[in-house]
């Protein structure tokens, strides 16, 4: 099941909805998405496919199935995970199958830095908390699943279950998010004179004449 | 532990700080910088729907000249006659071959002579060169930061950005200086020093980071191992790692078909060296080691990270530090291998000899050289992936890819193959391979539970003859 709502686009201000914690350190794209599923030309089909081996391996698991197949978190908005999320592979695939199945925010200790990069060109603000900061908020949120949380990008702050947490959020994404800027294209195809003003000083676009 | 002499004189920067300020185009309204990107290098697995993204927005491709293609993740190593058995992977192909053809983009195609991995092409063309940014749809990019460029891994809607406006929004890194002393044993290898570097520092130790690599033993690498080292800053957090440029660079760049030559090669030697970091250089950070310590390295776990001598035993939770025991518990449970026994000596069912890390002529020398009059173990499957169809040809010339058959190893056409498993090379069910890729995740060779041993590809051929994980200086010297 995915969320419906809608992708993200202009001004992000606020992710409101239920939460699904995906515990532990170091977690890669390839686990978020594995690179069989990268054979396509679009990203259309990989909001189902999220997590597919780790969801496939504890399908059978006594200890329970993975959090993206449990019945209380389908719908889930807001994604809460530990450090170096989203490490390894570039591929964009991971985001996008995460945004698919409905993902809009995700909270965590540390994000890799490609991925955090990919998250922000789709709009999906990655907050950040500390190592037991976040242990609270993912005891908080396991406990009160159906539970709506709010996360605001402009305050960098998340609140739920009566609760209340002040997150980390540098200025550039802030502001990128806040504004609806956090697409960039339009402003770099904008900059067409200071694209080639530096096409002319760069040295080894010049027969290396310009030094 | 900033590196800091003290010196109040203005500071030359390092490399890192002079190429960003070259290539910084604007400074945009949503707090990024704009970064000019100077090679951009596609393939097909993260471009599809960038050209898509760029139809959807009515742009065209800005510097066609500044973007070349070629195919590697895909293609199948044992035959590469078209259509693709597998119908996806044609599909995906046909798709590069149309937007480049659409949009005016050089596409070194399978049989061009110039096809292969991505990260081992653009530096044997001469494409890669110092003080340049490169940027390309798979993280490890930072492969050619080898030649003192600024090189990363970009997402695909990033990929649609550098299409269609050559540069980037980008945050500025801070550079951590990996300061490596003395000299590497015989038998170690660049592989088994970066695998040494983000065990030491750890998978997320270089997250906010460039890692410029110096001192006299970097000094003493060839390109191929600076590539190598390069190649694997990514596992160690570092979106980028970069050696600064010197005569080593500059002759493996001479001559090659994209170099500069004539007049220009002496301008552009002059300006190469005075990117380098300079004596008063300020780094946000500096890490030392001593190259003459490390042994051979290999994995035993689920991240680059976890890796150990292969002298060292798998280390037990109480050798590990407290908030690293959750996934040193994970990797026991998945890597099915017990604390406190030695990793020399597990038996491995695959050998692979291959990837961006470890597919350059060097690399199949180092492992031909222990292959060399002996065979593969009984049982064991191993096969060497030239890196490039000139990596190939070379390889081919001096004879080695007789040498490896006669030892039992197969050899195969140019791709990522077993790396990634985008391909039909991949582990099935619980095998444990014995890998000179760059990435042991869970389910990274194509099976949801299949096992990989990082280590060099001397180390890789030394465990396809003995059968399990071995220690190479033995069989080097005997």
């Amino acid at each position: 099941m995915t969320n419906p709502t809608p992708f993200p686009s202009g001004s992000i201000g606020t992710v409101t909805g239920t939460t699904v914690v995906v515990r532990g350190d170091d977690i890669d794209t390839d686990r978020i998405i594995p690179a069989r599923f990268l054979k396509c030309v679009t990203f259309e089909a990989l909001g189902p496919a999220v997590f597919a081996d780790d969801r496939a391996e504890l399908a059978a698991d006594p200890a329970g199935q993975h959090p993206f197949d449990r019945p209380e978190h389908q719908g889930a908005a807001i994604l809460l995970v530990n450090r170096n999320f989203g490490c390894g592979s570039s591929r964009e695939h991971a985001p996008q199958a995460l945004m698919r199945w409905g993902i809009r925010a995700v909270v965590g200790e540390s994000f890799a830095e490609i991925f955090h990069g990919n998250c922000l060109a789709l709009g999906i603000p990655c907050l950040v908390a500390g190592h037991d900061q976040m242990l609270a908020i993912q005891a908080a949120a396991a406990a009160a699943p159906a539970e709506g949380f709010r996360l605001e990008v402009a305050g960098a702050c998340l609140s739920g279950a009566g609760q209340h947490w002040d997150l980390e959020l540098a200025a550039g994404p802030r502001q990128m998010l806040a504004s609806g800027q956090w697409d960039a294209t339009g402003q770099l195809v904008a900059n067409a004179e200071a694209l080639q003003a530096t096409v002319q000083r760069l040295p080894y676009l010049q027969g290396f004449t310009s030094i | 532990m900033a590196d800091s002499n003290g010196s109040n004189a203005v500071s030359a920067g390092t490399l890192y700080d002079k190429v960003w300020d070259l290539h910084r185009v604007a400074e945009l309204p949503g707090g990024a910088s704009q970064l000019f990107i100077g090679l951009h290098l596609i393939h097909e697995v993260t471009s599809p729907q960038a050209f898509a993204g760029l139809r959807d927005l009515g742009l065209s491709v800005r510097h066609p000249e500044r973007t070349v293609a070629t195919v590697d993740h895909i293609v199948p190593t044992t035959s590469q006659a078209r259509p693709f058995a597998d119908p996806l992977a044609e599909e995906m192909l046909v798709t590069l071959e149309a937007n480049c053809a659409e949009h005016g983009i050089t596409l070194h195609g399978l049989g061009s002579g110039r096809q292969g991995i991505v990260h081992v092409i653009a530096p044997e063309l001469g494409l890669t060169q110092p003080g340049m940014t490169v940027a390309c749809g798979d993280s490890h990019t930072s492969t050619h930061g080898a030649f003192g460029a600024i090189a990363f891994g970009i997402g695909t809607s990033q990929v649609r950005d550098v299409l269609a406006s050559q540069s980037l929004a980008m945050g500025k890194l801070k550079v951590r200086r990996i300061w490596v002393d003395g000299a590497l044993q015989s038998g170690v290898y660049a592989k088994d020093l970066v695998l040494h570097v983000i065990r030491t520092l750890g998978v997320k130790g270089g997250v906010g980071y460039a890692y410029e690599f110096a001192g006299p033993a970097i000094d003493a690498l060839s390109m191929e191992e600076r590539m190598t080292l390069c190649n694997m800053a990514i596992e160690g957090g570092a979106r980028c790692g970069y050696v600064n440029p010197d005569q080593i660079t500059f002759d493996y760049l001479q001559g090659r078909p994209f170099a500069p030559s004539g007049e220009a090669w002496e301008r552009a030697v002059a300006w190469w060296s005075s990117l380098a970091s300079g004596p008063d250089a300020v780094f946000d950070d500096e890490v030392r080691f001593d190259a003459a310590a490390i042994a051979p390295t290999v994995t035993w776990g689920i991240t680059p990270g976890q890796g150990i001598g292969v002298d060292e035993t798998v280390p037990t939770l109480e050798q590990t530090e407290a908030d690293e025991r959750p996934l040193a518990e994970e990797a026991y449970r998945y890597m099915d291998l017990q604390p406190g026994t030695p990793i020399a000596g597990t038996p491995v069912d695959v050998c692979f000899i291959g990837s961006c890390t470890n597919g350059r002529l060097s690399d199949l020398q180092a492992a031909a050289a222990v292959a060399k009059g002996r065979h593969v173990a009984p049982g064991i499957k191993a096969f060497v992936v030239p890196g490039s169809e000139q990596v190939a040809a070379a390889a081919e010339a001096a004879g080695l890819d007789a040498l490896f058959r006669e030892a039992g190893f197969e050899w195969r056409e140019p791709g990522c193959s077993m790396c990634l498993a985008m391909n039909p090379d991949r582990l099935e069910g619980r095998q444990i391979s014995a890998s000179s890729s760059n990435r042991n995740f869970k389910g990274r060779q194509g099976s949801a539970s299949g096992r990989t041993l990082l280590m060099s590809p001397a180390m890789v051929a030394a465990a396809a003859v003995t059968g399990r994980v071995s220690d190479v200086r033995t069989l080097l010297n005997a």
